[in-house]
């Protein structure tokens, strides 16, 4: 009997951790190496006031959320209680509406582009920080993360006047490189962690069994980093799929999702229809995101098993 | 005709910013032998290794193979392969594949890669580990398969870097055993990188022993332990008594010593560089020691002494003997080859005496 009674909390406890953890993420946490350290199940002193705060930050962070899946279900074009009905009214309304799909195109092939550049340039910049020495590595290890602490809208600028300087016209291309900027410190965290979690040893063994470097490279580093590589891609995409204010300013005649919503918020009666469209979007991220974070946090170690 | 010179490191250094890791260091390891380095933590051994199997060039100097210059040659295009401390099993292939990695490009078919496999799981006793995942390998299999994904390359020559460290003592000194057989088997140069002395005696033909990026001496074990020609290598092979002494003359070959706490020795054994007057330093190991309880008839070599500490160990004991005229006591091992119980209540004795034979006390560099 009391192991079932003590036995309930720690369950809710290590559930509700896990979730934070990807709540952390959903908020495009600032560094995705920290979270993880949260889920470990250790004993746990004054269980109870713990549990009642982790409920209470729960309940603050995903209550107001809740809302929009809740409204884009609601029978009325206002929202406001009382709930007036079900209808799928809304959601009909967002398949059949052409210009929302081109613009969840253009998002979807600009965080594709977004996702493929940032892996693959962070997992070169995190293949030169764990394996090989370089004067200045801490330096330009700062220089990339430092998209990460400048605003949005400081960084929008910025791009904007660069990009009118250089004559460049404003389009998808323009978006998914200002993406690809704070894509790239995102993958080379999640790639730097992956890469630090296997054995240096391995590649100097292949390379003294007679593997060139690229060999090398495509045999042990690609297949061991491939769980890292995925959450990488997975991440970035979600990054740039979210991403408004770069978009806001760099975007030409073609919009991207974020800015399409942010459009519509102005005609009161498509309100129920970005709902709609909300609620999609934040379970489309949410299963993207802990699936990478599971994809992160698959064991590297010589036993397959130990967590990075 | 085996050479001599199959390995040749000539006036070879490395340095990592100002620490001279290999310091200029010369020497020859012959074809088919076995040959240790030997050494303290941070002495270089690893770097020189790492030299050989070319993941460091020199930063001086040159490193030839088979008559071959290495200098610039990367470590996929050497005739050596390495087993790696923690083995470096490549934790996503199986036993099978990591066992036949190296042999993508040695132009043999399939199932003749396969066959090989087969052979080199039988050589290290593990036949049908083929198809095991690499987390389902103990510790010593593990040893064994990182053996046999370098052998199959038929290297010119094998790295050994610290192989067996992460054994326990048991199986260490098993495979200790094994490897030693299995490389008279397969007669390759074997250059094995230790900083366990024993191990390196058991097994090697000549051990380097390396202190601060420099070789101090290379030889057989037994020279190494019998005639050590440093100071710093009698110290790190074994257990030995340093004394102070002063040279008083020559009678015959033997030479004559007022040493401290032992008073008048007669040596006929020197290493290098040791002087021939002044002061010098009297090495002896603990086991050259005769230690009686009645006074023997004797004039020089010879010393009365109390018993300070006695360690019974089955079949030896240790003593730790307290003499006049020194404040360290003596470290001396007796072998237990009678069953006497002289040895067990070796405390009851108040005064015991040591003697022992001319070419057992060593003059070296003080």
């Amino acid at each position: 009997m009391t192991d079932t009674t003590e036995d309930t909390p720690k369950k809710k406890k290590a559930m509700s951790m896990t979730a934070e953890a990807a709540a952390a993420d959903e908020r495009g946490s600032q560094d995705a190496g920290f979270v993880q350290s949260k889920h470990a199940g250790h004993h746990w002193s004054g269980e109870a006031p713990m549990f009642i705060y982790a409920v209470w930050y729960l309940a603050f962070l995903y209550i107001p959320v809740m809302f929009l899946p809740l409204f884009s279900f609601n029978d009325s074009i206002y929202v406001a209680f009382p709930l007036k009905g079900f209808t799928l009214q809304w959601y009909g309304d967002m398949v059949d509406n052409p210009a929302l799909l081109r613009a969840l195109e253009n998002s979807v092939k600009v965080g594709f582009g977004v996702a493929m550049a940032s892996t693959f340039l962070g997992m070169f910049a995190a293949k030169a920080m764990t394996r090989y020495y370089m004067p200045g590595k801490g330096p330009i290890t700062s220089f990339i993360m430092l998209p990460l602490v400048i605003p949005g809208i400081v960084l929008g600028i910025a791009l904007l006047v660069i990009s009118n300087t250089m004559g460049m016209s404003l389009s998808l291309w323009t978006i998914a490189a200002a993406h690809t900027l704070i894509g790239v410190p995102f993958a080379m965290l999640v790639m730097v962690s992956r890469l630090e979690g296997f054995d240096r040893n391995l590649e100097e063994a292949s390379l003294d069994l007679g593997e060139g470097v690229v060999q090398t490279f495509l045999r042990i580093t690609l297949p061991l980093a491939w769980p890292g590589i995925l959450a990488s891609v997975l991440l970035t995409f979600t990054i740039s799929f979210d991403e408004f204010i770069l978009a806001f300013f760099l975007a030409g005649n073609e919009v991207t999702l974020p800015i399409y919503i942010w459009s519509q918020l102005r005609f009161p009666n498509r309100l129920p229809m970005v709902l709609s469209l909300g609620a999609c979007v934040l379970v489309f991220s949410f299963f993207i995101v802990t699936f990478s974070e599971v994809m992160r946090r698959r064991g590297v170690g010589p036993q397959g098993g130990a967590a990075i | 005709m085996l050479r001599d010179d199959y390995i040749a490191i000539k006036n070879t250094s490395k340095h990592f910013g100002s620490v001279k890791a290999v310091d200029d260091i010369t020497f020859d390891i012959a074809e088919a032998e076995f040959f240790s380095l030997l050494g303290a933590s941070g002495c270089g051994k690893t770097t020189l290794l790492r030299m050989l199997a070319g993941f460091e060039q020199p930063t001086l100097g040159n490193i030839y193979i088979d008559g071959q210059p290495q200098a610039g040659v990367p470590p996929h295009q050497r005739p050596v392969n390495m087993v790696f401390q923690n083995y470096a099993i490549f934790p996503h292939l199986n036993v099978h594949k990591n066992i036949a990695y190296g042999m993508r490009k040695s132009g043999l078919t399939k199932a003749e890669v396969d066959r090989e496999v087969d052979e080199m799981l039988e050589l290290i006793k593990l036949p049908g580990y083929g198809n095991r995942g690499a987390h389902q390998l103990s510790g010593g299999q593990r040893q064994r398969i990182a053996l046999a994904r370098a052998l199959i390359k038929r290297p010119k020559v094998l790295l050994l870097d610290e192989p067996l460290g992460a054994l326990d003592k048991k199986l260490r000194e098993q495979m200790q055993l094994e490897l030693r057989a299995l490389q008279r088997d397969v007669g390759i140069t074997f250059v094995f990188v230790t900083h366990d002395q024993e191990e390196a005696m058991t097994m090697s033909d000549r051990i380097a022993v390396m202190s601060m990026g420099k070789v101090l001496q290379i030889d057989s074990p037994t020279s190494l332990y019998e005639v050590p020609k440093v100071k710093e290598v009698a110290d790190f092979i074994g257990t030995i008594n340093f004394f102070d002494g002063s040279i008083k003359g020559k009678e015959g070959d033997a030479t004559v010593l007022d040493v401290e706490g032992l008073g008048t020795v007669r040596s006929t054994s020197s290493g290098a560089n040791a002087p021939t007057a002044g002061t010098t330093t009297v090495a002896i190991r603990p086991e050259k020691f005769n230690l009686t309880f009645q006074q023997p008839n004797v004039e020089a070599n010879m010393v009365e002494g109390s018993i300070q500490a006695a360690a019974y160990l089955g079949d030896r004991s240790h003593y730790y003997i307290q003499v006049p005229g020194r404040d360290a006591p003596i470290a001396v091992a007796a072998q237990n080859a009678q069953r006497t119980m002289e040895a067990i209540d070796a405390d009851k004795h108040d005064k015991v005496w040591l003697t022992w034979d001319e070419d057992s006390a060593l003059l070296l560099n003080n």
